[in-house]
């Protein structure tokens, strides 16, 4: 069984389609890579995956469980939605970390509020909130961070930034880690730092999926890359396939701009 | 030097009425002008058109013509002076108009307060499992605070000297009662010294709020 299966995903904005039925499937521990080029609808499909926009029509299913079904109106709610999410998670191009928060407060936030609808919230509070703490520090740890745990965001780097914001991210331990595009806002020097960290998660079996332009690391990394072109998957397969051995001629395109 | 203690007696007892124009304006006019901003902020198209006219009536026109139509209107027109004679009438005409006034500049403020927020602070909130007011609590109230922080001041400040267009409609406040030594008043009259003293309240009461305002401020100077 596949932990993500994603079947017939379209969606458009206004008049102009975007995705136009993406399919694929996602095995547990897994890492998934997706390239292609600008305005192939990448972000877009990351973004209906964490229910940011909601797809025209396709079926979304994680362990088997349908999460979104277009033809379904029962799973449309917002309220479910909001539950659906923490299926998955999302790092950003740009961070988007709390600027009012520490490192370790970006990481724990989201956890501390979901602990307050636990029942036993109110009689362990304190044990509770310790548990978080102990785990966002580790994760912090984990990232390289544990000298800049009680920084501002704007008193990091950006690979810094980052790299919290992977933690944010792993602190709801989320079937699926999605990363768009996660060092293009970095410096060149700074990318390494941001790419170790995710192929160490790699190795720990984290299953995630990679927008990326990064192409060595995306061979390096992934068990399977999906080359994108005007919201189609155009090709799918083991990363040896498709960056040695491209069937399509548009991947073989793409990809010559990358080998010069 | 006998007049001295009688003119501050009227002064102070003027000031009051300036301090309570001025609190009673802003207390009525931060929770309406968020109103008014949700309104003009709304994706139904007859609300925001209809807040935005508003704003731009009240902004567009003086404050002191409002205050006069706010106050003369009900009894003059209608035959039906709804708020009442004497002080207490004049203070509840000018302090509604001060509200309605201020609410409309505040609601601008707020709005670029609002919409200068990233749209990627709610898109991370959500990612996170957060909803929408936990969001709007935790992550863009403060974000949104700090940045409409420096033009209210502004705003604050400019009220504190534009409660004196209240004396247009003889609102005892402490231009008024500067200036009823100038016609007569406890056997003063003819006095301009009176007036200057004015300008020492003013600037004391701008200069500390402007002290609060600068600290309030810089409180929110650690994250950016
Ligand atoms: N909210 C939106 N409204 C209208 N059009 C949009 C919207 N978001 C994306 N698009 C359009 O959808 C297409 C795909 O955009 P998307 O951001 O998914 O591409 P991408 O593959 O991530 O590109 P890049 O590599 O530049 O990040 C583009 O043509 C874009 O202009
Ligand atoms: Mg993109």
């Amino acid at each position: 069984m596949s932990i993500l299966e994603v079947k017939n995903i379209s969606k458009s904005f206004e008049n102009t389609k975007v995705l136009k039925d993406i399919n694929f499937t996602l095995e547990k521990g897994e890492v998934l890579s997706i390239i292609g080029s600008s305005g192939s609808g990448k972000t877009t499909l990351l973004r209906c995956l964490n229910f940011l926009e909601r797809p025209d029509r396709g079926i979304i299913k994680v362990n088997d469980e349908i999460l979104f079904n277009s033809e379904d109106p029962n799973t449309l709610k917002e309220a479910e939605i909001r539950k659906k999410r923490l299926h998955f998670g999302l790092v950003f191009q740009s961070f988007n970390l709390f600027p009012q928060y520490t490192a370790l407060e970006n990481v724990m936030l989201a956890k501390q509020l979901l602990a307050k609808q636990l029942p036993e919230y109110k009689t362990d509070k304190k044990d509770i909130l310790n548990d978080i703490k102990n785990q966002a520090e580790e994760l912090l740890i984990q990232m390289g961070l544990h000298d800049r745990m009680s920084n501002y965001p704007h008193q990091l780097s950006g690979g810094q930034c980052q790299r919290v914001a992977i933690a944010r991210a792993l602190a709801l331990k989320p079937d699926i880690l999605c990363f768009d595009e996660p060092t293009s806002a970095l410096d060149p020097e700074l990318t390494g730092e941001v790419l170790k960290v995710i192929k160490k998660l790699s190795e720990q079996n984290t299953t995630m999926i990679i927008v990326t332009h990064e192409m060595s690391f995306a061979k390096d990394v992934s068990n399977q890359v999906i080359f994108m072109d005007d919201g189609y998957v155009l090709e799918c397969g083991k990363p040896s396939q498709i960056f040695d051995n491209p069937a399509n001629e548009r991947t073989r395109q793409f990809l010559s701009h990358y080998n010069q | 030097m006998k007049q001295l203690p009688i003119v501050i007696g009227s002064l102070n007892i003027g000031f009051l009425q300036t301090l309570k124009l001025f609190f009673v304006t802003l207390i009525g006019s931060f929770p309406l002008g968020l109103i008014i901003a949700f309104g003009s902020m709304s994706r139904f198209a007859p609300v925001k058109y209809i807040s935005k006219l508003f704003v731009w009536i009240i902004r567009g026109t003086p404050l002191m013509l409002q205050m006069m139509i706010i106050y003369y209107f009900p009894g003059l027109v209608l035959h039906n002076n709804i708020w009442g004679s004497g002080e207490m009438g004049r203070f509840l005409a000018a302090s509604v108009s001060f509200i309605i006034n201020y609410s409309c500049y505040f609601s601008e403020i707020y709005r670029g307060g609002i919409q200068s927020i990233p749209i990627g602070q709610e898109e991370a909130g959500l990612v996170l499992g957060m909803t929408k007011s936990q969001i709007f609590f935790k992550v863009t109230l403060l974000q949104m605070i700090k940045r409409i922080v420096p033009p209210i001041s502004n705003e604050i400040i400019t009220l504190v000297k534009d409660t004196s267009l209240a004396r247009i409609i003889a609102l005892q406040e402490i231009i008024w009662a500067g200036q009823s030594f100038l016609k007569g008043s406890h056997g003063i009259s003819g006095a301009i010294w009176p007036l200057f003293f004015t300008m020492i309240y003013y600037l004391v009461f701008s200069g500390i709020l402007t002290v609060l305002l600068g600290k309030l401020e810089k409180k929110l100077n650690y994250f950016r």
